[in-house]
């Protein structure tokens, strides 16, 4: 799959989780998306980017900017080496939380994008990856 | 550091939330926000969130609180001016305000405001259940 750009940003603070905000809403319009679609896609990432901060300990976001036959798509994917999730099933749950949260993140998410893959292991890390095609 | 300006508006108080918000700065309105309507006994909170352009699960969850903060103080709090496209995401993330009455604009939030604080029938409620 053609990937036209790509740029990766570290998360650590909660003033990374704006900074992740805003740059996907530019590559959102970049990629053309309609206005309800860039904010679904930066809802999302702003979720993600908050847990790998939260649960994950700190982490990374990467932007891709791709294409599949004649479709653009933006796809983002988050990466920490915290402690991984032991019940991935559990954590998609809506209102389960091991934290202070709302448990809408993980589920909500989900909802708001094409594809999701979240992967996890306990004591090594988590890696979720989200895409929204235009 | 950026600060959310709080605006008194007759017997009520005035947030309008223009910047991009970072959770600290957030945490620092909910304590100003309680603050403020303790000193000047605001009967009601109208946060106008037009300029946010998302409402995700963290600041859904800090308007949720300062309506419940704000309701044990005796104020109703009403969100006005949320953009579509966020109307439509926070549906599908989810999100649910309890105890948050929403309006389309400020005037329209402004007058809610003013029924509610003629007919004080919440506050009421919220005493009876304290008591029970």
């Amino acid at each position: 799959m053609p990937v036209f750009r790509t740029e990766r940003l570290e998360l650590r603070s909660s003033s990374d989780v704006v900074h992740v905000r805003q740059k996907v809403r530019t590559w959102a319009v970049e990629a053309g998306f309609s206005l309800v679609d860039q904010t679904k896609m930066v809802t999302a990432a702003s979720e993600l980017a908050r847990n790998t901060i939260d649960y994950g300990g700190g982490g990374a976001v990467s932007l891709e900017l791709i294409e599949e036959g004649s479709r653009r798509g933006l796809r983002v994917a988050f990466e920490d080496q915290g402690p991984g999730i032991a019940d991935i099933d559990k954590a998609l749950t809506d209102h389960y939380t091991t934290g202070n949260g709302l448990g809408l993140g993980l589920g909500g998410a989900r909802r708001l994008v094409n594809e999701f893959d979240i992967r996890s292991r306990v004591g090594e890390g988590t890696r979720v990856v989200i895409t929204r095609w235009k | 550091m950026d600060r959310i300006p709080i605006l008194k508006l007759r017997n009520l108080l005035l947030v309008t939330i223009q910047v991009d918000m970072h959770d600290r700065l957030a945490l620092q309105l909910q304590d100003e926000l309680t603050q403020r309507i303790n000193e000047t006994g605001a009967r009601g909170v109208l946060i106008d969130i037009s300029a946010l352009d998302i409402v995700d699960s963290f600041i859904g969850r800090m308007i949720a609180n300062i309506a419940a903060m704000a309701r044990v103080l005796d104020a109703d709090t009403v969100v006005v001016g949320m953009q579509p496209a966020v109307a439509i995401t926070l549906v599908e993330l989810g999100l649910t305000l309890p105890g948050v009455r929403t309006a389309l604009n400020v005037d329209r939030g402004m007058a809610l405001l003013e029924t509610n604080a003629d007919a004080p029938t919440d506050s009421n409620e919220a005493n009876a259940r304290f008591s029970d």
